[in-house]
């Protein structure tokens, strides 16, 4: 079991802002924390790996890893972390930058079997791509056998279909060390893959503590569907509102009241549901 | 022609090339932790040590020679101490030059590793302190092999200035034949007694030597840079 009791001062975009969290979280959990940027997601994750100063406690297991007096060196802590950027060791094969952490040549290959990077192995991490730099990345912070794995928006810069594979590894990984994991994400789809809790920050607070589907699942009532989009504009057409809304990468229109015209915004946040009808879906 | 080259003195270079060689290694080990501490502190004492470090690359070479003259004299406290407990010397001699020298050419050896480990992702040097490397094996086994131009670059700057070195040098050193006559001295020397043929041998193996210093560094960084992406 992790025990986190912190508490960090943050000059964030919007002035200064207290990051203060207090969080129990189970052996073997696979935790997703999200919210917006600058709510001190990362931040977190970097206090726990302990590449970040903050005062308060933070124990794992019988260990202690901060308190009043004493702070657990990062070396010692025995952490794996995934970087956005992978930050692989540009001068070493991708073999090496596994090694580089543990010297277990067996552990090492049988990572970069599962995760088909047994072929590469001798190649420098720059005449890779993103997604198999992210692999080497993955299968660099198993290799000392964590207890806990930290993933800082790992699959962020990847394309959709590489997302999906790699999100496959890191469940297999998670479950095959049976490690708990903490993974910052912004894709509520990911999420949902991954995770059996989510916790929202919001300006360096907990607001939303439980499963993807309570908490990431928008729709209420007898509502079919829910999108939440921006408000890009309002067109009036003969007597009818136009509004166009954009909701993930695609612009929908909406026919709207002349009343909800001249409550709605332009560039507003808003909510697209509808109710009472059967949603059709069909593959693609 | 063959004459010319028989009648002349090759020790200056000797001693030229054995004192830049001796202060880049000393540069080196030196300018490794400073150059770090400098590009990874937040420290408030930051500016000074920059401004500190970089004084030899705006102060007249005399003003330094002329400190340095009084600092390692038999009558200042430094001198003293050496030479009564090692029994050396520190001006007028050898050891007084490499010592000068390593003030006079600090900048050119830290400013470029200050900016190399700078230029190191950040997240790179904490995947080591993760993987439960040290600083120390950080730095040697990740930092500075992901910066070989800014390497290359400062050695080579360093050797090169050294080599080109003239008004420290002949301050501290004076012009003795054998111990402390570097080349550039000796180009003054020989101007001086309106030797020109000399002066002008000199003066073009230096500009030669340099030039090829100077390409062999551009050339190895641009065929790093494209090895590492850059």
């Amino acid at each position: 079991m992790i025990n986190i009791a912190i508490n960090k001062k943050l000059h964030g975009a919007d002035g200064q802002m207290d990051l203060s969290v207090n969080l129990t979280v189970e052996d073997g959990d696979f935790v997703a924390l999200a919210g917006q940027s600058g709510s001190g997601k990362t931040t977190l994750l970097r206090i726990l790996a302990g590449l970040e100063e903050a005062s308060g406690t933070i124990q794992i297991g019988d260990e202690i890893w901060l308190d009043k007096k004493f702070c657990l060196p990062s070396q010692k802590r025995k952490i794996g972390f995934v970087f956005q950027d992978y930050a692989l060791f540009n001068n070493m094969s991708v073999l090496d930058n596994l090694l580089y952490v543990h010297k277990d040549k067996r552990l090492a290959e049988s990572l970069l079997e599962m995760t088909e990077l047994a072929e590469l192995k001798t190649r420098l991490p720059n005449t890779l791509s993103g997604g198999q730099k992210q692999r080497v990345s993955l299968c660099r912070a198993m290799m000392n056998k964590p207890k806990l794995l930290l993933l800082d928006e790992p699959l962020s810069a990847l394309d959709p279909q590489m997302r999906t594979k790699l999100q496959q590894e890191i469940l297999t990984l998670h479950k095959e060390f049976g490690t708990t994991t903490i993974m910052v994400s912004h894709d509520p789809s990911e999420i949902y893959r991954l995770a059996q809790r989510v916790i929202m920050l919001n300006f360096g607070e907990i607001v939303n503590d439980g499963s993807p589907k309570d908490i990431l699942l928008k729709t209420s009532g007898s509502q079919k569907f829910s999108f939440e989009g921006e408000l890009l504009d309002i067109v009036k057409v003969d007597v009818i509102n136009i509004a166009i809304v954009s909701v993930g990468q695609q612009l929908v229109e909406v026919v709207i009241s002349d009343d909800e015209a001249h409550s709605l915004k332009i560039g507003q946040s808003v909510s697209l549901g509808t109710k009472a009808f059967s949603p059709m879906i069909r593959g693609l | 022609m063959i004459e010319l080259f028989q009648d002349l003195e090759f020790e200056p270079f000797l001693i030229s090339f054995k004192l830049a060689g001796l202060t880049t290694l000393i540069l080196f080990i030196i300018s490794i932790p400073l150059a770090w501490y400098l590009s990874q502190t937040n420290s408030k004492m930051k500016p000074f040590w920059e401004s500190l470090t970089a004084l030899p690359l705006v102060l007249p070479p005399s003003v330094l020679g002329f400190y340095i003259l009084v600092a390692l004299s038999q009558n200042s406290p430094v001198g003293a101490f050496f030479e009564d407990v090692f029994g050396v010397k520190l001006v007028f001699n050898f050891t007084g030059l490499v010592v000068a020298s390593a003030f006079y050419s600090l900048p050119f050896m830290v400013q470029p590793l200050q900016g190399g480990f700078e230029s190191i992702n950040k997240n790179m040097l904490e995947a080591s302190y993760l993987a439960g490397k040290s600083k120390f094996e950080t730095i040697i086994k990740v930092a500075l092999p992901n910066m070989k131009p800014a390497l290359m670059t400062a050695i080579i700057v360093t050797f090169a200035h050294t080599v080109g070195e003239f008004g420290v040098v002949l301050m501290v050193g004076g012009s003795i034949p054998g111990e402390t006559k570097v080349a550039s001295v000796a180009i003054y020397e020989m101007v001086e007694i309106m030797d020109y043929t000399s002066a002008h041998i000199y003066s073009a193996i230096m500009v030669v030597i340099s030039f090829l210093v100077l390409l062999s560094v551009y050339v190895f960084n641009g065929k790093q840079n494209k090895k590492i992406g850059v």
